[in-house]
């Protein structure tokens, strides 16, 4: 039987919720807005970004546990929360560019907030570089940690600080009302209804997978220590 | 055991809702689930497909990772 928790059958439930109700939900389609039916990948990717920044998130407090304690128990925790952190920032990006190529004509405008994103990714790769690089594996975890904290905080200007700032094509911009994720006069409150379940769903089925390779990760350094 | 029934449950109760709502908006060149509404209801029928394939991978996943753990 598999390790039961009720947040794996939350998400379950609330993802199935997602994607049935999520098509059909009514969605406003105001006049001068061309997002029309396309505004549904509100319950799909932009979830992929939540999930993210959690990931991210827990991935920082298990680095900072890690430097105060050196338990290599949350070296793993915090690479793989940032391992699939990474992987749903790909999503985030590979959907929004399929939305953007219908929506703004093109996959890729140079919006402040693709970007934006974009640059933060790539500080991600370069942790999993540092750490690649690194034979040691005492210094590969601790320097990695220490990198992870600055990786983190280079979220903050890319992908909330800086869209804010320019004209963008995502809501929040200069000028734009909402923020960088969604603008309060496309979303009604039914769609809130699966806007959040949406959110909760995708960020737990997330967590779920990461802790799968957490412990498959927590039984390679058993088996490594064994030896 | 008994989470899992209550999930089900629940489960049942919104597919049988979704079913009701389908039948409000059936109409007659179209009287069909899964004709109805823009056709909308295929690709419901595919994502969870996609949705529950997914998630039967993660939970075979978990109880083989568990199974590993008890060793």
């Amino acid at each position: 039987m598999i390790r039961q928790s009720w947040w794996k059958l939350l998400s379950f439930v609330l993802l199935v919720y997602t994607c049935t109700y999520g098509f059909f939900v009514p969605v406003p389609s105001p006049p001068g807005v061309p997002l029309k039916e396309t505004i549904r990948n509100l319950f799909f990717h932009v979830p992929m970004w939540i999930a993210m920044m959690v990931c991210f998130a827990v991935s920082v407090v298990y680095a900072i546990k890690y430097l105060r304690k050196q338990d290599e128990v949350n070296n793993i925790y915090s690479t793989e929360f940032a391992r699939t952190g990474t992987f749903l920032g790909i999503l985030g990006l590979i959907t929004g560019m399929i939305w953007a190529n219908y929506q703004w004509g093109k996959p890729w405008s140079g919006d402040a907030k693709q970007n934006g994103t974009a640059i933060a990714l790539l500080i991600y790769f370069a942790y999993f570089v540092l750490k690649g690089s690194l034979q040691d594996e005492e210094k590969q975890a601790r320097i990695g940690a220490v990198y992870n904290i600055f990786a983190f905080f280079m979220l903050f200007p890319t992908l909330w600080i800086l869209p804010r700032l320019t004209e963008s094509l995502h809501p929040g911009g200069m000028g734009s009302e909402g923020n960088p994720g969604l603008n309060p006069k496309d979303t009604t409150t039914s769609m809130r209804t699966v806007m959040y379940p949406a959110f909760i769903g995708w960020t737990l089925l997330s967590v779920w997978i990461t802790t799968l390779r957490v412990r498959v990760q927590i039984i390679h350094q058993k088996q490594f220590a064994n030896e | 055991m008994n989470k899992f029934q209550r999930i089900l449950s629940l489960l049942l109760l919104m597919v049988v809702s979704a079913a009701v709502h389908a039948q409000t908006t059936v109409n007659a060149e179209n009287a069909d689930v899964m004709r109805s509404n823009g056709k909308i209801y295929v690709v419901v029928a595919v994502v969870l497909t996609v949705l529950l394939g997914l998630f039967f991978y993660v939970f075979n996943l978990d109880r083989k990772i568990s199974k590993l753990e008890k060793k």
